[in-house]
C-alpha cells in the first residue's frame, strides 16, 4: 500500500512540487489561515526531482489565476492539482508568465509606480531562476527583491 | 521597413541595429537641408519637471526650425502639479493640446507612465537616473561623424559610471556595432551589475578599471561624465570621490594617446575635463551639443511621420 506523507483531501487544491524552502511563503500567498476546511502544510519530503519539496492541500478551495501567478514568482517548479471526489480532475505546471501586472512591487524608491499609482507591471526576462524587468523604471529584480503587493 | 510614425521614444533599449541607423541617416539629412516647413502647424509640448539646458533649448529649437511651434513650462511649480495633481491627470489634460509630448520627470519610469496613458507620441527628455534616449541618438550621431564609422570601435566610459544614464544606455547602444568597452571609475562608483550581466549576455568584449593609465592607447573614443553630486544622499560620499579624474592634454598625451581619439562628454562638466582640451582635435564635446538640433529634428519628423 502505498505511503502517503500527507493525507489526501476530498475536494480542493495541492500545491506539489514546492522548493522546500519557500513553502510557507506559498501558504502566506494562499491567505491559509483564514480557510476553515482542512488545511495540510508538508515541508522537507522526498522528491526525486528538488531532492526536498514541499507541499499544500487545501480543502474546498479553487486556486485562482492572480494565485497562481504569485506562486509562479516564489516556486516555479510547482504543480497543481485540483482534487474532486479524492480524483485529480486537472492537473497542471505552474507557468511564469511573460509580463505579471498588479501583484510584484517595484524595489525601486524613485521608480514611479511607487509615486503615481501607475499600478505595477514586470516584464519577465528569465524564468527560472526568475528576473523580473520594471515595465516603468527598466530595473531588474532577482527573487531576493521580489515583494509581493 | 522601418518606421517611428507615433512611436514613442521612451529608452535605446526598444530600438534594434536597423532603427537606430536610420534615425542616424535621417539626422545626415537634417544636416543637409533646412526643412524649414516641415513641422508647420505641429505643436510640441514640452514638459520639464526638472531643470535642462541643453535638452529642453534644442528640442525647442529644432521644433521651430522645422517650422513647429513649442508650448509648456520649464519647472513644474507653475503647473496644477504644484496643486498636487497627478502626473497621468496633467499629460492626459495636456495631449488635447499639442501633437507630440516632450517630457522630463525625475521620477525613473515617468515618460512610460505617460506614453501608456496619452495617444499622442510621447518622448523622454530624461526619467531621473534612468533613460535619457535623445541623448544616446546624439552621442551615437556625434561618434559615427568623427570617426566615420560605428563598428568595431574601442570605447573607453570614464566617470560615474554608477548614476549615469547616459553612459548606460550610449554602452547598449554600442553593442550593436561590435564595440570593445573600458569602464573607467572608482570602484564605489562602477557600472551598475545588471548593466555589465546585459552587456555580457550579448557578447560585448567589456573591461573594469580605475584608472586610464595603460588603456589609453587603445581607446577610440573616450566617454567622458561628470561625478553627479545631486545623486549622492552623504556629502562625505561625494567629496572622496570628487575630482577622481581630471583629462588635460598633457597629461593624456604623457600616458599616451591615439593621435585620433575623440573625447565625448555629455556636459555639463565641472573639473573633470580641462579647458586646455577645448581648442584640440581630441575634443568634439561642444559639436556634440550642437548635433542636439539635427538629431532631435530627424526624431520630432519621423515620430510625427511627416518624412521618411
Amino acid at each position: 500500500m502505498k505511503h502517503m506523507d500527507v493525507s489526501a483531501i476530498k475536494d480542493g487544491s495541492v500545491i506539489d512540487h514546492i522548493d522546500s524552502k519557500s513553502t510557507l511563503k506559498v501558504a502566506d500567498i494562499l491567505n491559509i489561515q483564514n480557510e476553515e476546511q482542512v488545511v495540510l502544510v508538508g515541508v522537507n519530503l522526498t522528491s526525486k526531482f528538488l531532492g526536498k519539496k514541499g507541499i499544500i492541500k487545501i480543502g474546498g478551495k479553487i486556486i485562482d489565476q492572480q494565485e497562481v501567478n504569485k506562486i509562479a514568482l516564489i516556486a516555479p517548479n510547482a504543480s497543481v492539482n485540483i482534487i474532486k471526489d479524492y480524483e485529480v480532475v486537472k492537473k497542471f505546471k505552474i507557468a511564469v508568465p511573460d509580463v505579471i501586472e498588479g501583484i510584484v512591487k517595484c524595489f525601486n524608491p524613485n521608480c514611479v509606480s511607487n509615486h503615481h499609482a501607475a499600478g505595477t507591471k514586470f516584464h519577465v526576462i528569465n524564468k527560472n531562476p526568475i528576473k523580473l524587468r520594471c515595465h516603468y523604471c527598466e530595473r531588474v529584480m532577482n527573487s531576493k527583491d521580489i515583494v509581493l503587493t | 521597413m522601418v518606421s517611428f510614425k507615433q512611436r514613442d521614444i521612451i529608452s535605446i533599449r526598444h530600438f534594434n541595429r536597423e532603427e537606430l541607423l536610420y534615425i542616424l541617416e535621417l539626422t545626415k539629412r537634417m544636416e543637409q537641408s533646412s526643412f524649414s516647413d516641415l513641422l508647420k502647424g505641429k505643436v510640441l509640448a514640452s514638459l520639464f519637471f526638472e531643470p535642462s539646458t541643453r535638452t529642453r533649448l534644442s528640442f525647442e529649437s529644432a521644433m521651430k526650425r522645422l517650422g513647429g511651434m513649442v508650448i509648456g513650462f520649464a519647472e513644474s511649480g507653475v503647473t496644477s502639479v504644484a496643486k498636487g495633481e497627478s502626473l497621468r491627470d496633467s499629460v492626459k489634460i495636456i495631449e488635447g493640446y499639442c501633437d507630440i509630448l516632450l517630457l522630463r520627470h525625475y521620477l525613473e519610469g515617468s515618460a512610460q507612465l505617460a506614453a501608456d496613458v496619452v495617444t499622442v507620441p510621447v518622448i523622454n527628455a530624461g526619467d531621473g537616473a534612468n533613460q535619457h534616449p535623445t541623448q544616446t541618438f546624439l552621442d551615437l550621431y556625434t561618434i559615427q561623424k568623427t570617426k566615420g564609422a560605428l563598428e568595431g570601435l574601442t570605447v573607453g566610459f570614464l566617470g560615474d559610471l554608477k548614476h549615469g544614464r547616459t553612459v548606460h544606455s550610449l554602452a547598449y547602444a554600442l553593442s550593436y556595432f561590435d564595440a570593445e568597452m573600458f569602464f573607467i571609475s572608482p570602484s564605489s562608483l562602477r557600472m551598475p551589475a545588471d548593466c555589465m550581466e546585459e552587456l555580457q549576455n550579448r557578447n560585448v568584449k567589456c573591461h573594469e578599471t580605475e584608472s586610464l593609465t595603460g588603456i589609453s592607447k587603445q581607446l577610440d573614443v573616450i566617454y567622458c561624465t561628470r561625478i553627479q553630486k545631486e545623486r549622492f544622499a552623504d556629502a562625505v560620499e561625494f567629496e572622496k570621490v570628487s575630482g577622481t579624474y581630471r583629462l588635460n592634454k598633457a597629461m593624456l598625451e604623457d600616458i599616451g594617446i591615439k593621435k585620433d581619439l575623440k573625447i565625448l562628454h555629455p556636459l555639463p562638466r565641472v573639473d573633470e575635463m580641462d579647458e586646455s582640451l577645448d581648442n584640440t582635435d581630441y575634443a568634439v564635446y561642444f559639436n556634440q551639443a550642437r548635433n542636439g538640433i539635427p538629431v532631435r529634428k530627424a526624431l520630432l519628423a519621423a515620430v510625427l511621420g511627416v518624412i521618411e
